[in-house]
């Protein structure tokens, strides 16, 4: 018998008033691979986050996560089964220096017994490993965006999470940070974590991700390994406003969606190691 | 038959006012993310210029009514929308409740202050005319009240759906930035909304005064009635908000009508908006924890533990040559200061370092002080169960809103303090109406501070060692964990912290706090009352501490003092009583953006004494050979390097000045 996926995400909608964020949208992400969720602007991608971390009640839907179904599990316990996630919109503590923000993280893992005596985890190491080790005594809210989604990585890493939830969490870094971060993210998946990314850096989740899902308006249009879904003519559709075939364009300009770099079928994409 | 018919029409009656009243707050809340705690004391305030126009100067009543409604009224809203409310919306909860619970306090000051207490009466509309409908009756007054809820539903109806500024407002409540990018002007619709909502809080007051009575605190309540059917319509829908208001007219007016009991729970009738609102509360669905919210980015102060050790001596000298020195009714004083002080530290950990609101904390100190003088215990062992009592009490207050965000908890605790007024305090077998409790003197190890001087004494040592307790918290994990919950709630729920119990050992913590404090001067008196815990207190408490600074010791005492100083200004000096409550609530309203309140310019005065007296000892300090001057070396960076300054966080605190 097969086993399930570590998170599956099964049927969910989400409507906001007569909006419908997310529809029908089934999709797993598995232990030890990192799964991206792509899609252009207002598909649906942080709803999906918000109803798998608890933050929003899907309308109907399932989440299961490491065999049980969660869908009815408040946001901490999820957190405390092995999620963790960080936000598009950040949520660093800013008034905690980075090095504190850190600590609560491993206070929360502690519980009421931690409270007497002080959690003793490995704040620096978690620092170090993301590579935000210089700005440990700076206010999270003097820091750039860049490091403070690193932090906020370092923040989840300190509960040791079977799965992370990351939100764009590149957003903010240059070209070498990028290329740093992507194989900080094999590493975490090397460890045996399932990792789902929500993320716009192409390049990034191209060469990182071992399977991807594409939605657009709430639905989940492709699923695949990278080279199949950047060939998919519906993804094409759903970003480029065409399908692209060998490098024709015949495409209206006005209906190019310009909030993401266009997939470039033609760039040298690094093959994806098993 | 004809009774019931009768209590029906006086049900409608009352639930026709408090629609109206409940439709201007959900009006303000909904565009504005406001919630205007002050509602009801505008129509109160409202209601004494009605009556000075028709009544003092004698207009036609008609031409009374519109004048303060098209007139006075909207000038006050535009006011407030112009020069209080702005950019409230963005704020932290925290900051709008203490802004409009401010501009409660500045109605009441002003109509004190305009209207000094007599007895004033407004009539009815058409006085004496009556219809009758079968075999009841109903005033002229009644019918005008139902037609107007009428009139206001349709209006507001034909503004929302039929206008571009209804179809702005409506806009607003989803998105003001977008607003803004379409050419819309969010102040211009705020504005609007304000000038209709508290043109409706002046109806519904108005409508209402003639059965509740010209009375600066009974009609400020009218807000928790509105509240109540708004929350039916979850701050937001206006048809539900009038179902609401029906409704919990018609139930008021049975209960009074049909519930005939005597004692205890012979006050019921008072409490049903209060208990309504409780029941609507616990029925709500789960609030979702909210991401992308304003957080809040003000260290709280933190003094080094030299400074905290030297100001807790440097109070405990001064309190004991004060004890020494002062008549028995001066020492009263002080220890009245000692007690508000120790509540205000309650607010410290409660809203300044945890950013939640209560506007019940005195409440919670007469629950202690009636625990206190109950038990008749006077030992140590009494006044930790009168805490621990007091400690319940909140617990059972924040649970039934545990699910719910701030802003309802502010509110839920407001509605508990008026019900502990009404019903509880009140009562027989607590304070009695009008009746005082004994209470003994606490006794340490078997000996009873007898000494008006020793007890006061005894009362600085509780409040310094309340002040290191908060301090320790705050040093500690949980203060960490405070901080962490105030900056980003959904960030600690996603790290595996249960933030609605969090939330709820927090408030009852705060919540024993405050019952300590009320037992202490329950002995302090040795003789207690419900008139020494009204809900008004809490409120003034609130302001005084965001006045003088909620996030810190200092700012603690110092309200605490001047919460004491407040009422023996007022009675020194009673013809300018209101205007003190004024001034206050402008304070307030002037530094809720503050958090630091006044403390922190006392820190800020304390350092700029430091820097220029350090440059002249270091001016005299031996140069070391070799050295260069280091302003040379960091040109730019200034005061960052001159390294006799103080870190930012280690700031004196403890005591306030006047301890010299």
């Amino acid at each position: 018998m097969r086993t399930e996926p570590l998170l599956v995400v099964d049927d969910v909608v989400v409507q906001f008033g007569g909006v419908t964020a997310v529809n029908h949208a089934s999709f797993v992400a598995e232990s030890g691979r990192v799964t991206g969720l792509i899609g252009p602007n207002g598909a649906g991608k942080t709803t999906c986050f918000n109803v798998i971390s608890g933050l929003q009640k899907p309308t109907r839907g399932k989440v299961r996560f490491n065999g049980r179904n969660v869908s009815h599990t408040p946001v901490h316990r999820r957190a405390k089964r092995g999620m963790g996630r960080t936000f598009q919109r950040l949520e660093a503590f800013g008034s905690l220096t980075v090095r504190d923000n850190v600590r609560v993280a491993h206070d929360i893992q502690a519980g009421l017994l931690g409270l007497a005596r002080p959690a003793r985890g490995d704040v620096d190491g978690l620092l170090e490993r993301v590579g935000i080790t210089a700005y440990a005594d700076e206010r999270a809210d003097s820091i750039p965006t860049g490091v403070a989604r690193l932090l906020e990585l370092a923040r989840c890493l300190a509960g040791d999470p079977q799965l992370l939830l990351l939100d764009e969490p590149s957003s903010g870094q240059d070209e070498t940070e990028t290329e740093a971060f992507g194989e900080l993210l094999r590493d975490l998946a090397s460890e045996g974590r399932g990792i789902l990314m929500v993320e716009h850096d192409m390049a990034l989740v191209m060469s990182v991700c071992d399977e991807i899902h594409v939605l657009d308006f709430g639905e989940v249009i492709a699923t695949g390994a990278p080279d199949e879904v950047r060939t998919d003519p519906r993804v094409q559709q759903a970003y480029l406003g065409y399908a692209d075939d060998g490098g024709a364009h015949a495409a209206e300009p006005d209906d190019t969606r310009t909030d993401l770099q266009p997939v470039e079928a033609t760039a040298t994409i690094p093959a994806v190691g098993r | 038959m004809s009774s019931f018919i009768a209590y029906t029409l006086f049900g409608l009656f009352s639930g026709a006012a408090y629609a109206i009243a409940a439709s201007g707050l959900v009006l303000t809340y909904s565009t504005t993310r406001v919630f205007n705690i002050a509602h009801g004391a505008l129509g109160m305030l409202l209601s004494f210029v009605f009556w000075d126009f028709s009544v003092k100067q004698g207009m036609p009543t008609p031409l009374a009514l519109a004048l303060v409604l098209l007139v006075v009224a909207p000038a006050i809203g535009w006011f407030i929308a112009r020069f209080i409310a702005r950019g409230l919306g963005d704020a932290q909860a925290s900051v709008s409740l203490v802004v409009t619970v401010a501009l409660l306090v500045l109605c009441i000051g002003a109509a004190q202050q305009i209207y000094p207490a007599e007895a004033r009466t407004i009539l009815p509309f058409f006085a004496g005319t009556t219809f009758s409908l079968g075999e009841a009756t109903i005033t002229a007054h009644q019918v005008i009240t139902i037609l107007a809820s009428v009139l206001v539903a349709v209006g507001l109806f034909v503004l929302l759906t039929r206008t571009r500024v209804g179809t702005a407002m409506r806009a607003s409540v989803d998105n003001p930035e977008l607003l803004r990018l379409f050419g819309g002007k969010p102040d211009q619709v705020a504005a609007l909304a304000w000038m209709v909502g508290v043109s409706l809080a002046g109806l519904g007051g108005i409508l209402l005064v003639s059965t509740v009575g010209l009375d600066y605190y009974a009609l400020t309540l009218l807000v928790i009635n509105a509240y109540a059917a708004a929350m039916l319509g979850r701050l937001k829908s206006l048809p539900w908000t009038f179902v609401g208001a029906m409704g919990l007219g018609l139930l008021s007016s049975y209960v009074a009508g049909y519930v005939q009991v005597d004692g205890f729970l012979s006050q019921v009738k008072n409490v049903v908006p209060a208990l309504f609102l409780f029941v609507v509360v616990v029925a709500l669905p789960q609030a979702q924890l909210r991401i992308g919210q304003v957080k809040g980015i003000v260290s709280a102060p933190l003094p080094s533990l030299p400074r905290t050790m030297g100001w807790s001596a440097g109070l405990l000298l001064f309190v004991a040559l004060l004890a020494g020195a002062l008549s028995e009714a001066n020492l009263l004083l002080v220890g009245t200061a000692a007690t508000f002080a120790i509540v205000m530290l309650s607010l410290v950990l409660l809203t300044g370092y945890g950013g939640h609101v209560s506007l019940a904390q005195l409440t919670f100190a007469g629950v202690g002080a009636l625990t206190y003088a109950k038990l008749d215990q006077p030992n140590l062992g009494g006044l930790l169960l009168s805490a621990l009592v007091a400690a319940g009490v909140g617990a059972l207050v924040a649970l039934p809103v545990l699910r719910l965000t701030g802003l309802y908890l502010a509110l839920a605790t407001l509605a508990f303090a008026s019900i502990m007024d009404k019903m509880v305090f009140q009562a027989d077998f607590a304070f009695g109406f009008n009746g005082l409790l004994p209470a003994s003197r606490l006794s340490l190890l078997g000996h009873t501070v007898d000494s008006t001087g020793g007890y006061v004494f005894l009362m600085a040592v509780f409040l310094v060692l309340t002040a290191w307790a908060v301090l320790l918290l705050r040093r500690g994990v949980v203060g960490r964990l405070l901080i962490a919950t105030r900056d980003s709630t959904a960030a600690c729920g996603t790290l595996g912290l249960d933030v609605r119990w969090f939330r709820v050992v927090l408030f009852a913590l705060s919540a024993a706090i405050a019952g300590m404090a009320g037992a202490l001067f329950a002995g302090l008196r040795q003789n207690i009352g419900a008139g020494d815990f009204i809900y008004f207190q809490s409120l003034l408490l609130l302001l005084f501490a965001a006045v003088f600074g909620v996030t810190s010791v200092t700012g603690a005492v110092l309200g605490g003092v001047a919460m004491m100083a407040l009422p023996q200004l007022q009675s020194s000096y009673p013809s300018v009583g209101g205007l003190l409550f004024v001034v206050v609530a402008v304070g307030a309203i002037l530094l809720a953006r503050e958090p630091n309140g006044l403390a922190v310019f006392m820190f800020r005065a304390g350092r700029w004494a430091e820097r220029r007296i350090a440059p002249t000892i270091r001016a005299n300090l031996p140069t070391l050979p070799g050295g260069s001057d280091p302003d040379d070396l960091f040109p730019d960076t200034g005061e960052a390097a001159d390294p006799v300054d103080e870190p930012e966080v280690d700031q004196p605190e403890g005591v306030p000045a006047h301890a010299h």
